[in-house]
């Protein structure tokens, strides 16, 4: 019996979308194949990794793992970024405004955009900028900080069914990418982006993000969520569900004991450090392997070690 | 291949003799036909329609048997390629390597490392299931030495590696009873590995490196002479590889029927290069991504934590969710004076809850509600977290005489519960939390600093 390569046939593209300014931008998307599957086809050739920093020092919300990495740097968010870039070789920077959170300091929009501006003028590489999950305040602070990083080509979020309209609107008018968040459902998601679209806004900017679980909570759900919406970019060729998808790992996965408890709190588990990285690379990797294409990171290494076996995955056998 | 009920049931003896134990024959041609019975539960059939039909009754995937007793190891038997689709029936297996040239101190050390690999987590025991002794010595002596060693101390299955049939007749003598894989049959000793493996019965590895075509028409030889246990290993070491060899088996077995790579895999993620961070990386692609068999290098805790939760997580039943045993759970070392918190029984809502309470650093209490492993809101809707099942729950669980308050807190969602339990309740304050578990910290935080309690 001869062998032939079971090729799939697939009627649609993920939409390339390119962030950042001057001569840094980078590009993501653009695969015409499930994950890594270049035998057959044009498959993902670049995946940015990006690492998180924050608008306000989080010792004490942050696992020890994390913040004996950053130190002092973490009171200073510009200062922060410049070591992601230059020392951790971050592909972009993604800054969670934790810090206008009505509970975390209620920073004002005018403080975050301070902070904003600083973090742009320390960088070259394309910024993520991000709210504190908070739906009222986010919409506030966004109109704002999204003006202050006019024509960056940075990536905002996240917009949701609650305040979207704000952030098309700002999005569009300061020429940023926009993050559509939903909650855990194709067809929430898919909702979103077809409101955004209605709204107006260029369903090429948009970047989708199916709410990101980690190990052992939830991953599973997530797993197939965006597993499913990559076959029906693919297969189906439904043009709202072709943006690509971010993948915000880090705050979900150093909050789990799993990922931060010391040797002697679990001495079962084994070794705190290598197990937190782990439980953020296989995070990742899952998320990839189901049409990730854009990873936000806590721990450099785990970075660092993902971005190795990306090499792998895309070395042409 | 792939009948239809109608036309599996023309083969069938048409008798409805219920030995089948279904009611009528087109009822068992049904189920032929979506794979959920073999053929062999008719005992009336044909040798000619048996012919035919074992063809459509073959599960895509075969089903290869390892080890022994309860601790026997399922393989293959795959239906789908994602598992939104259906549940993926056999986790992937785990082996530590052992090489024959190491000391036996390190070589005991070794086997008890994987006795002692057991974890329990959300209700399951999960452990490493199998060792991989590989020939490095060159001895067959010594090679028959350390499996008869690891058979005398483990338990576990055993993958007998190496390219040599002398070596591996030599071990086999001792460890045939524990129904060990052989691995491996190549281009250039599939003859006498195969005649070994039909001699005793056992499973047998099938290694080419050489492309999938090579790969496959090596499968074919070996089957050809009669051994149909088989586990394909392409040589397949860096995650690309990888990734497109065991999705283009997985493929071609179940999309394309293709018979010759019909069969469970096996891959070794640490012959890639590089520490036990990079093979757990590779082999957690493994993971999701098709291999039956993984072979590692390194098993230490911080890394097994991880894979066993990954494997559970990608191998559950995506309709059935994964459920928590109702209870009252301790957080911390509560008093009776600790908060009390109510959620449901789905282990994605208890592990969440559980963690930010954990977060919270205060003690508290954790009753969960049996909600058949629905979430909260979805609980709520379907009438299954409701008063009087909460106040049932609060009395069966003796909560009354573990805390001396009587505050109850409950998810923001259902707030509107709180009067009815109440009613139900008497002498009970129902407090009702927030929404999202996120901001459970700040909230018994703050509810302890203004002793609310």
């Amino acid at each position: 019996m001869a062998y032939t390569v079971p090729k799939e046939a697939y009627n649609g593209k993920i939409n390339q979308v390119e962030v950042g300014r001057n001569q840094h931008k980078l590009i993501m998307g653009g695969e015409e194949t499930l994950p890594f599957l270049s035998f057959e086809g044009k498959a993902v050739s670049t995946v940015p990794l990006a690492l998180e920093i924050q608008d306000i020092n989080p010792t004490g919300d942050w696992a020890s793992s994390l913040t004996e990495i950053y130190g002092s740097v973490m009171d200073n968010p510009a200062e922060w970024a410049r070591m992601c870039q230059d020392e951790f070789k971050a592909d972009m920077i993604c800054l969670r405004l934790a810090g206008t959170h009505p509970d975390n300091g209620d920073r004002s929009p005018q403080e975050a955009g301070k902070i904003v501006e600083a973090v742009l003028s320390a960088i070259k590489v394309p910024l993520i900028i991000l709210g504190s999950n908070h739906v009222e305040k986010d919409a506030a602070v966004i109109k704002h900080v999204a003006e202050v990083a006019a024509n960056t080509g940075s990536i905002i979020g996240k917009a949701q069914e609650k305040n979207y309209k704000t952030f098309a609107a700002v999005a569009t008018a300061y020429g940023h990418k926009l993050v559509a968040l939903s909650d855990l459902d194709i067809n929430l998601s898919k909702q979103l982006n077809i409101l955004l679209t209605q709204s107006g806004f260029d369903s090429k900017n948009i970047i989708i993000d199916a709410m990101s679980s980690t190990l052992g909570y939830g991953l599973e759900y997530t797993y197939s969520v965006m597993e499913r919406i990559r076959l029906s970019a693919l297969q189906q060729n439904d043009a709202m569900m072709q943006m690509p998808m971010i993948c915000d790992i880090g705050e979900v996965t150093w909050k789990v004991k799993e990922a931060k408890a010391t040797e002697q709190d679990q001495p079962a588990w084994g070794a705190v450090r290598p197990r937190g990285i782990l439980w953020e690379v296989l995070t990742a990797l899952s998320f990839l392997m189901a049409g990730g294409n854009l990873v936000v990171f806590r721990h450099p290494e785990a970075l660092s070690r993902v971005r190795s076996i990306l090499a792998e995955l895309m070395a042409t056998a | 291949m792939g009948l239809t009920g109608i036309q599996i049931f023309k083969y069938l003896p048409k008798t409805n003799c219920g030995d089948c134990k279904f009611p009528t024959c087109l009822a068992f041609a049904m189920r032929l036909a979506a794979a959920q019975v073999r053929l062999d539960a008719c005992p009336h059939v044909s040798e000619e329609a048996k012919k035919v039909l074992t063809e459509v009754s073959a599960p895509p995937i075969r089903l290869v048997k390892l080890g022994m007793g309860d601790r026997t190891i399922e393989l293959g038997d795959e239906t789908v390629l994602f598992r939104h689709e259906k549940k993926f029936n056999h986790p992937s297996a785990l082996a530590l390597l052992i090489a024959d040239n190491l000391t036996d101190q390190e070589i005991e050390q070794k086997i008890q490392q994987v006795n002692n690999s057991v974890m329990e987590r959300v209700g399951q025991k999960l452990r490493v299931e199998l060792i991989c002794l590989q020939e490095r010595s060159a001895d067959p002596a010594r090679f028959a030495q350390v499996a008869k060693k690891i058979v005398a101390s483990s338990e576990a299955g055993l993958i007998l590696s190496s390219f040599k049939p002398e070596m591996i007749k030599a071990a086999l003598a001792e460890t045939a009873a524990r129904n060990p894989l052989i691995y491996a049959a190549t281009e250039e000793n599939y003859s006498q590995m195969t005649a070994l493996a039909k001699e005793y019965k056992l499973p047998l590895a099938v290694f080419s490196d050489k492309g999938l075509e090579a790969l496959s028409s090596l499968a074919e030889k070996v089957a050809a002479e009669g051994v149909e246990d088989l586990v394909l290993d392409s040589g397949a070491r860096s995650s690309g590889r990888m990734l497109s060899d065991l999705t283009q088996i997985r493929r071609a077995a179940i999309k394309k029927k293709f018979k010759p790579l019909g069969y469970p895999t096996i891959i070794f993620p640490g012959e890639g290069g590089g520490d036990a961070l990079m093979e757990a990386a590779r082999a957690g692609i493994g993971i999701m991504k098709y291999a039956s068999l993984i072979v590692l290098n390194s098993i230490e805790k911080e890394v097994l934590l991880p894979l066993y939760t990954l494997r559970q997580n990608i191998f559950t039943d995506p309709q059935q969710p994964m459920q928590v045993a109702e209870n009252l759970y301790k957080v911390g070392e509560p008093n009776q004076d600790s908060p009390l918190l109510i959620t449901t029984n789905f282990s994605l809502t208890y592990f969440i809850v559980l963690g930010e309470i954990e977060n919270s650093k205060v003690p508290s209490w954790l009753l969960v509600a049996d909600s058949e492993g629905l979430s909260v809101l979805t609980a709520w809707a379907a009438d299954k977290f409701n008063a009087p099942k909460i106040a049932k729950l609060v009395k069966k669980q003796n909560v009354e005489e573990i805390v001396k308050h009587r505050k109850l807190i409950i998810p923001g969602y259902v707030s509107i519960l709180s009067g009815e339990i109440e009613e139900e309740l008497p002498g009970w304050k129902v407090l009702v939390g927030p929404r999202e578990a996120a901001n459970i910290p700040k909230y018994l935080r703050d509810m302890t600093s203004s002793a609310a309690l």
